[in-house]
Parts: structure tokens; C-alpha cells; sequence
């Protein structure tokens, strides 16, 4: 398996923050290409600083961080943008889509972003959304869709550029259990598709999908713990359609 | 009884009907424990059986009778108990640890790992559930359960006194 990301000792202190608890304090994060990792921690722990770090949004205050054989923490702001564009995809909580923009044109951006022509941008993003299950909402406003329904789109215009890491950070966090139960098998259709996969939650649903499980705690990674592939479950009885 | 409220039984379907319903829940039934059941029920005078006409075998037809089914009423209108205060971990738990026969956070951390692989066998077999089954349900019950348990367990490490001092 070759390493696709590979942070190393990154710490990070913020302005006018406590230099005694940074907000990391030295994390060594290595992901093989293929793999779905699961962050969990409580709030506060650094997982949110540790994503946005490793995702070239932000800059760590020491250490380094690796993309693909690439130190990429020192990269000029133009260079960090192209990668981010091209490479990484980023979901968050609250979803970030552009209110202004209809649900379409927010998964075209990222691929006019690029250089895509726009007919080509817009057979890729309306595919995308298919594939997601919100295609008939594609000319609507985000705001007049559901959490669950943003979220998809949110993932949707994360996996526009094919990207080859996904960061995700509380994905399910503002969902119900049925939302929740759709995004995630969404990631895990992602992760089946070659994607690398990370994503930080609070939910142990959601963890319990990646291979690999992370915990955090006052800015360190305390503890990872693998899982098998999932073992045969027997019901107790053979199920039958609900009356 | 609840299978019989219907149109009534022989031994024999009702047999089937258990196995079909609840096959691995329930111990290999044999058909003695069926007919000695439906005889109880039968000298209790829940359930009357009439012979059936013509077969050589004294094969018996079973219905329920209106004192079976105030009984039948009475247990499917009462709600089953909410506390669940048996649990096999906790049991371990107090066991091991009172008698020094393991690191109380050691328990704590495999029975996690066991939780979340639990977790992972669920949604997997979940997704091979079609929609609105009782299965689809029941795993939905048992995942909810499972995070309860999860978040048990972090309350039972807060509660533990830090690694390397004596509590």
C-alpha cells in the first residue's frame, strides 16, 4: 500500500491561545491510499484543527505535512489552492454550500475551477447528483432543501474532481438517524470506489464504517484500534415485510 | 396462543409457524414440548381441542377460549419491562476487577472494540435489509442500543481513577 498522506509531528498554537495547550500538540497521522479512517475524540480534542490542517486549509505552526510524496505545509497560497482543488475534497457539518448559487451550479464551480468547459461541467455534476439521489432538486436553492439532502450535495461537489482524498468533518453531525444512515452509505460507496477516506464524528455509527478509528484528546491521538471486515449477523427470526 | 387467536391450529402448523417466526431464537423445538404445551393450556382451559373427524392418528385441532383469550389480551396490553438492569459486561466488570483479575481499563477498551465491530457488522447487514422489514427494525434497535453502551463505557473509564494511580 504506498502512503498518501503522512503528517508528522504537526502542532498547532493559535494566536493569543494558551501556549501551554496548543491546539495540537504533535500528531503523527499516516494514511495508505485506499484506506477510510475515522477521527473521534470530544470537542475541543483538535480533530476540526487536524482536518483543516491536513486538508491545506490552514498551516500547521511545526511539523510537516506530506501529500502524495509531496511536503505540502509550505506551499505558496496558489500552489496549496490547485491541490485542494484538484485532489481533496472537503465535507463539512454545516454543510458550506453557497446559498446564492442553485444545488447544480454548486457542484459545477469546483470544476469550472479547474479549467472544465461548462457543458462538461455541468454532465458531470448533473451524474453526480444522480448518483446521489438529489438530481430532481438540481435547479433549487441548498436552503430549500433538507439537512440530509445538503449534505449530499455537499459530497456531491466534494467528489466532483475525483478527488483522491475525501476529509470529512462531523459529516452526520446535523442529521437525523435516516440522514445519517444515507450519507454514510454514501462514503462507504466512495471509500468502495478507491477513495481515501477520513472523516472525524462524534458518531460511533459512523466510525464503526472506517477500518481504522482514531481517538483524540487534548490535541494528540491517543489511541487507534483496527476493525475486521464485518463479521455475519443471524437474526433471530426471518424477516418478514412490516404489517 | 397468540397464533391460535386466528382460526386455530393443529400442533403441527404451529410448530412450523414458531420455526418459521422465530427459528434461531428459540431452542430446537420438538414437537413434545408443542402438544405438552397446548395439554397445560388444554387443562387450564385456555385452549380447547377438538378431535379431527376421520384422522386415525388422533390429530387435534386447537382454538382458543374466551378465558385464553382475556389472558392472550392481558399479556399483549401489558408493557414490557423499560429497565434493563441485567448486563453481562457490568457483571464481568465488578467480578474482574473487584477480585484483581484484570485492569478494569483493559475490559473497558476490548469490550469497545467489541461494541464497534458490533456496530459494523449491524449497518453492514443492514444494508442488505430491504426497507420497512421488522428486520430492518430490530438492527435499527440493536445499533441504538449499542451506542448507549459505547457511551456507557466512556462514562465507566471517566469514572475509573487515572492510569497508574491507585483509586
Amino acid at each position: 500500500m504506498s502512503v498518501l498522506l503522512d503528517a508528522r509531528h504537526v502542532v498547532k498554537r493559535y494566536d493569543g491561545g494558551d501556549p501551554s495547550t496548543p491546539a495540537l500538540a504533535g500528531v503523527d497521522v499516516r494514511l495508505d491510499r485506499g484506506e477510510f479512517v475515522a477521527v473521534m475524540g470530544p470537542s475541543g480534542c483538535g480533530k476540526s484543527t487536524m482536518l483543516t490542517i491536513l486538508a491545506g486549509l490552514d498551516r500547521p505552526t511545526d511539523g510537516e505535512v506530506w501529500f502524495d510524496g509531496r511536503r505540502i505545509d509550505r506551499l505558496g497560497e496558489t500552489e496549496l489552492a490547485k491541490l485542494r482543488r484538484r485532489r481533496i475534497g472537503f465535507v463539512f457539518q454545516s454543510f458550506n454550500l453557497l446559498p446564492t448559487l442553485s444545488v447544480a451550479e454548486n457542484v459545477e464551480l469546483p470544476l469550472l475551477l479547474v479549467g472544465q468547459r461548462r457543458g462538461t461541467a455541468r454532465r458531470t455534476a448533473a451524474a453526480l447528483l444522480e448518483d446521489l439521489g438529489v438530481a430532481e432538486r438540481r435547479r433549487a436553492a441548498p436552503g430549500r432543501l433538507s439537512g440530509g439532502q445538503q449534505q449530499r450535495v455537499a459530497l456531491a461537489r466534494a467528489l466532483a474532481n475525483d478527488p483522491d482524498l475525501v476529509l470529512a468533518d462531523e459529516p452526520t453531525g446535523n442529521l437525523d438517524s435516516r440522514s445519517t444512515r444515507d450519507v454514510l452509505g454514501l462514503l462507504r460507496a466512495a471509500h468502495r470506489r478507491g477513495r481515501t477516506l477520513l472523516v472525524a464524528t462524534h458518531d460511533a455509527r459512523v466510525a464503526a464504517a472506517a477500518d481504522r478509528i482514531l481517538r483524540m484528546s487534548d490535541g494528540r491521538i491517543v489511541e487507534g484500534r483496527v476493525l475486521g471486515d464485518a463479521r455475519p449477523v443471524r437474526l433471530p427470526f426471518d424477516p418478514d415485510p412490516l404489517p | 396462543m397468540a397464533l391460535l387467536s386466528g382460526s386455530g391450529g393443529h400442533g403441527y402448523e404451529l410448530k412450523q409457524s414458531l420455526e418459521h417466526r422465530f427459528g434461531s431464537l428459540l431452542p430446537a423445538l420438538n414437537s413434545g414440548q408443542i402438544y405438552s404445551t397446548l395439554a397445560r393450556l388444554e387443562r387450564d382451559g385456555l385452549v380447547e381441542g377438538d378431535a379431527v373427524a376421520g384422522d386415525a392418528r388422533g390429530k387435534r385441532r386447537y382454538r382458543l377460549t374466551d378465558a385464553g383469550r382475556k389472558v392472550l389480551d392481558a399479556w399483549v396490553g401489558e408493557p414490557v419491562p423499560g429497565a434493563r438492569l441485567k448486563d453481562e459486561f457490568f457483571v464481568k466488570f465488578v467480578i474482574a476487577t473487584s477480585a484483581g483479575l484484570a485492569d478494569p481499563r483493559a475490559l473497558v477498551e476490548a469490550q469497545r472494540t467489541e461494541y464497534l465491530q458490533s456496530l459494523r457488522d449491524l449497518d453492514s447487514r443492514l444494508a442488505e435489509t430491504g426497507p420497512s422489514s421488522t428486520a430492518e427494525l430490530l438492527i435499527e434497535g440493536a445499533v441504538l442500543h449499542l451506542k448507549a453502551d459505547l457511551e456507557w463505557l466512556d462514562l465507566i473509564e471517566q469514572r475509573l481513577a487515572p492510569a497508574g494511580v491507585p483509586a
